[in-house]
């Protein structure tokens, strides 16, 4: 079992996700061919102008009036993506060496997403514009994102027992690396084209900035 | 149409009219027309306080007027134009004026051979037509297009035939436009009419209609075609005959329809704009085969070049064999023709038209303010300030044009291999 | 927080209409809009959107109700389009009520809030859709239908008559040369560089502003000309209320017409939504990708006229004035500048908006919102109270904006929130307020 999950499952949520986001873009882009409104007006200096903004925190105005927000949005997704990648731990598994985090920079940085985590959870609670439109799915999608990074937390400093802790930590990670083509969290995926197209409509077709 | 072959096709250079001393003699002077044959321009002028008549070739019109504008020259080179007296509105042909008075005219039309004109009228918020003086019996609520027969026999109007309150959206639905032909109301009403078109005869009419919000057709001689379509376009008669094309907007696309079926395989993005062929057997029209570009289409052939902005007013040759239309691309004016486009382009270009033996294309260009004439692609190194369509002869060797030169209005007959 | 639920307003155009419906036929047309109209947008913006609020802050609608839940874009989606998904387009004629209500009434597609989503959903866009299909429906506020039918028929918005139409610019022509004596209205004028387009509520209610472009392009001596056909009207409320066949055969006309007088661009009055609908979504309704003809809006126009020194300004307006941004011109352009560059040429005391630019608050009556009639005036002057906050914190006494949506969404929002102030179009400064020269030599009596 353990041995299943360290391994080929590793490879096959890899594959999944990598596949099933290939898929999902390219079945993007040909709707988007097909709707004949779009590619005529994309133009890649135009997107990147914006996409500038949009990725620097405190670019966009919207940022700077939700600071706090915008903080955690940064801090959240940054740690989200790059504690995993970055965490030698997880190389062992493919016997890679590679220059990794020190394990307490790691630590803090798990924690980050854990606390924005229920940052991102009490504002769906408590502000009424952002719980009318949250629905279970919401909650679960969270749970589900920040599983691994509590899991991970727990094992790392070995509280519970660490080999159930681990089993659950690898197979939430899976199962959020498999997820990522096929939910919400697609999000990360969508986030360039979505953007880029707004851009170019904005600011190709209309001269105007949209950040 | 007056057979242009009368005209006088000697080559001749001829001065008409000091423009120039027009527009010192008179405080106020509009726009020039000239007629088809280039003998007579014309122009409303300002002869006093309040005071307007027209000036052609110099010469002003006995009456005077509050008003007069439009001027426009029949085929048979009679000029017509509205004009305004003790604030009632008429029409003045060569000078002499129409009994019937009006609260306003305007939409001057001619027959083919210019030898009826007729305008749409409004009195006592009543909306007709007055065909030569004499107004039709009935009045209608509004009326928005008017087409007069080639004979200028037949007269057809969309007009409103049903009162309609304000917002009253539920009546609107159930039709409140319809068509009268000859001062006689059809029967049926609909949502919205357009574009209503006679054959050449006069004994059958056409148009496009909605029938219901999201549903359009084509109605030939007060019957909807039995298909309903998504969208609908101008119609048109074939030629000498009574049978009606339209461009349909079908699932596939839009579709070029024959007395209500396909005749064309190809479906396009859009089509419009019919142009038949002298002989009747060809039809070809503006398509767009993909958003964004546009082209010609000739018997459900569509050109290989296309266009990003426009193309329009195609032509065919007299001998039905070639066409050539004006496009539009990065917003400069060309002309292309049999899908090969000219190697200039303007900053506008006007309608062509084809020798007789369909051997040459010529067109008027504007470039920098001044105008051009330009053959098959070239531009004739003679700039004018203004500048008529020219035209070509009957027997395609010479080409008349009609231009200001240096303060004179000029007609000139010219070999055609002397435009270089 | 208690929020209010939304206070019943009666509108036939929405009350009797949908007792027509049945829920099969509903079912048919939303698939029909959905399947054959709609695309990778739609889908994308569907998935992507991870709910979480940012859009509420930018709307203007849901900040003047307190940041009422119901009013957030996202919300406005989640209660038409995500519904629809959710049950499979088997939704009541109720519903359909309700979808129209959100659509025209709660949303004026002023885009404003794509620039504060992280994705840049095009939440009107989304609304837009529910417009298309209200329409299909003939679920449409009453006004706004009145309005599109008009287009339908007349090419205008206001039912304007051919003859009316002509007759108005030869009185107004009169009326410009007691200002200019040269002025002229050069009617059906084949060749000019320009033909001047406005919106009918010019011909209608608003004629001497006619009589001021007339002075302005005198005083440039500029060549140009308008049509005396349909194909005048350069509005376009077929493209608000859903009906895009209307839409692209009204902007088509518009196009032909000045191709058809050999005008090299149209310049247009001052107005916003005139504006995309000639740029943008009219030539797309028709299935090009720009227009015919190249458009210019009013405030580019006048920007190059005073520019290149073909009117002067010799006075400034003095009291003190404010801006409003048109989202069609702003965002829909980014003409926020050179709007900027008029304020300070021709007023003493201008005091900016703020937020300005792109991220200006939309007047509420745009995107179809002041169309849909008097039934929902007081609805429309509530949801903005934002704007109402906005002018007062400049203590302007006049608001100028270049657009007529503006101009009448405004006006209203003043009598509540802002009262003694009065608004202006730019034209007015410079004529009617005498901030442009006029040449002794033009004026009547001068030589
Ligand atoms: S009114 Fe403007 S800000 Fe509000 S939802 Fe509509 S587009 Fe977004
Ligand atoms: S800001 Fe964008 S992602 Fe967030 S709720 Fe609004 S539309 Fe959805």
């Amino acid at each position: 079992m353990q041995d299943f999950i360290s391994g080929p499952l590793v490879w096959i949520a890899f594959f999944v996700m990598i596949a099933g986001s290939v898929y999902k873009i390219t079945a993007m882009i040909k709707a988007a061919k097909q709707e004949k409104v779009i590619m005529p007006y994309m133009r890649l200096s135009f997107s990147l102008r914006s996409l500038k903004h949009w990725l620097l925190p405190y670019g966009t105005r919207g940022m700077r009036i939700n600071p706090v927000m915008t903080a955690y949005a940064f801090l959240f997704h940054i740690c989200l993506i790059a504690t995993p990648l970055l965490l030698a731990a997880h190389w062992k598994i493919w016997g890679i060496q590679f220059p990794t985090l020190p394990g307490r920079l790691a630590d803090l940085m798990t924690v980050i997403v854990i606390v924005g985590g229920v940052y991102f959870l009490q504002r769906r609670i408590l502000v009424p514009y952002v719980k009318n439109v949250t629905s279970a799915a919401d909650y679960a999608l969270l749970l589900f994102v920040t599983l691994p990074y509590i899991t991970g937390f727990l094992a790392y400093h070995q509280w519970f027992d660490y080999g159930t802790v681990i089993t659950i930590h690898m197979l939430s990670g899976c199962l959020m690396l498999m997820m990522i083509p096929f939910t919400r969290i697609a999000h990360m995926l969508y986030f360039v084209f979505t953007r880029a197209y707004m851009a170019c409509e904005f600011g190709f077709v209309r001269n105007a900035r949209d950040w | 149409m007056p057979d242009y072959k009368d005209w006088n096709w000697e080559p001749d250079k001829k001065i008409i009219a000091d423009v120039a001393d027009i527009g010192n003699k008179y405080s106020e002077v509009h726009e020039f027309v000239v007629s088809g044959d280039g003998e007579k321009i014309a122009v409303p002028v300002k002869t006093g306080d309040g005071e307007f008549t027209a000036c052609v070739n110099g010469e002003l019109w006995d009456a005077r007027f509050e008003r007069l504008w439009y001027p426009r020259f029949g085929p048979d080179a009679r000029l017509a134009a509205l004009v305004m007296s003790d604030d009632e509105w008429t029409v003045g042909v060569d000078g002499s004026v129409w009994d019937e008075k009006f609260e306003y005219v305007w939409n001057t039309q001619f027959s083919a051979d210019g030898g009826r004109i007729g305008v749409q009228t409004k009195k006592n918020f009543q909306y007709s037509v007055c065909i030569d003086g004499k107004p039709w019996e009935n009045t209608y609520l509004s009326i928005r297009e008017f087409q007069m027969s080639r004979d200028g026999a037949t007269v057809a109007v969309l007009a409103q035939l049903e009162e309609l309150s304000e917002a009253d959206v539920f009546t609107f639905l159930d039709g409140t436009w319809g068509v009268v032909v000859d001062d006689k109301p059809w029967d049926d009403k609909y949502m919205n009419t357009w574009g209503v078109t006679l054959s050449d005869d006069g004994r059958h009419v056409g148009l496009q209609v909605r029938v219901d919000n999201m549903k359009y057709g084509i109605v030939a001689d007060g019957k909807l075609w039995p298909e309903i379509f998504a969208h609908v376009w101008e119609p048109g008669f074939r030629p000498g005959t009574g049978s009606l094309l339209a461009p349909v907007k079908t699932a596939g696309g839009f579709a070029l329809y024959e007395d209500g079926s396909p005749i064309w395989d190809s479906r396009f993005m859009q089509i419009w704009k019919l142009v038949f062929s002298p002989d009747a057997n060809r039809v070809c029209a503006v398509v767009c085969p993909e958003f964004g570009r546009t082209t010609v289409a000739v018997d459900d052939r569509a050109w290989d070049i296309t266009f990003a902005d426009v193309v329009r007013d195609q032509v065919f040759s007299p001998d039905s064999a070639r066409v050539a239309a004006i496009t539009k691309d990065n917003n400069r004016w060309s002309i292309c023709v049999d899908g090969k486009p000219w190697p200039v382009d303007f900053d506008m270009v006007w309608k062509p038209a084809f020798s007789h033996d369909g051997s040459s294309v010529v067109a008027k260009g504007e470039q920098d303010g001044k105008y051009f004439v330009a053959v098959d692609g070239r531009v004739w190194n003679q700039p004018f300030e203004m500048l008529w369509e020219p035209i070509m002869s009957p027997d395609g060797a010479k080409v008349l044009l009609r231009y200001v030169e240096g303060g004179k209005y000029c007609r000139r007959v010219m070999p055609l291999n002397e435009i270089k | 927080m208690k929020y209010e639920p939304r206070p019943e307003v009666k509108d036939d155009g929405l009350d009797e209409s949908i007792k027509k419906l049945t829920p099969e036929k509903i079912k048919e047309t939303i698939r029909f809009a959905l399947d054959k109209e709609c695309g990778a947008r739609l889908k994308v913006y569907m998935d992507t959107c991870v709910h979480c609020g940012l859009c509420a802050t930018a709307c203007h609608q849901c900040i003047s109700h307190d940041m009422d839940p119901k009013y957030a874009p996202v919300a406005k989606v989640k209660d038409t389009l995500v519904e629809i998904f959710k049950k499979d387009c088997k939704v009541s004629p109720e519903f359909m009520k309700l979808a129209a209500r959100i659509a025209y009434i709660e949303c004026g597609g002023c885009r404003r809030c794509s620039m504060y989503c992280p994705f840049g959903i095009d939440i009107a866009y989304l609304l837009m859709v529910v417009r298309r299909i209200c329409s299909m429906l003939g679920v449409v506020p009453m006004y706004l239908q009145d309005t599109t039918n008009s287009h339908s028929v007349t090419y205008n918005q206001m039912w304007v008559q051919q003859d009316e139409w002509i007759d108005t610019l030869q009185w107004q022509e009169e009326d410009a040369q007691k200002v200019v004596k040269t002025a002229r209205i050069p009617l059906e004028k084949e060749g000019a560089d320009i033909m001047y387009s406005v919106i009918a509520p010019e011909p209608k209610i608003l004629a001497q502003l006619l009589a001021n472009a007339a002075v302005i392009f005198a005083v440039a001596g500029l060549d140009w000309t308008m049509p005396a056909t349909d194909g005048w009207d350069n509005s376009n409320m077929a493209m608000y209320s859903g009906d895009f066949e209307s839409s692209g055969r009204l902007e088509r006309l518009h196009h032909e017409t000045a191709m058809r007088l050999k005008v090299k661009k149209i310049v247009m009055g001052e107005c916003g939504h005139a504006f995309r609908g000639a740029v943008y979504d009219g030539p797309r309704h028709i299935g090009q990708a720009y227009p015919a003809v190249p458009v210019i809006h009013a405030i580019e126009f006048y920007h190059d006229l005073i520019t290149s020194g073909k009117i002067k300004i010799v006075k400034k307006f003095k009291k003190p004035v404010t801006v409003q941004d048109p989202c069609n011109t702003v965002r829909g352009r980014g003409l926020g500048g050179k709007l900027r560059d008029l304020m300070n040429w021709l007023c003493e005391d201008f005091r900016d908006m703020n937020p300005r630019f792109e991220h200006n608050y939309c007047c509420g009556a745009g995107g179809g919102v002041i169309n849909c009639g008097p039934p929902w005036t007081r609805n429309r002057v509530v949801a903005n109270r934002t704007k109402g906050d906005q002018i007062n914190a400049t203590g302007a006494e006049v608001v100028v904006t270049p657009c007529h949506n503006c101009h009448s969404g405004i006006e209203d929002i003043i009598k509540e929130y802002a009262p003694g102030t009065h608004v202006k179009f730019i034209s007015e400064l410079l004529v009617d307020e005498g901030c442009m020269e006029i040449p002794e030599h033009l004026r009547p009596g001068g030589d």
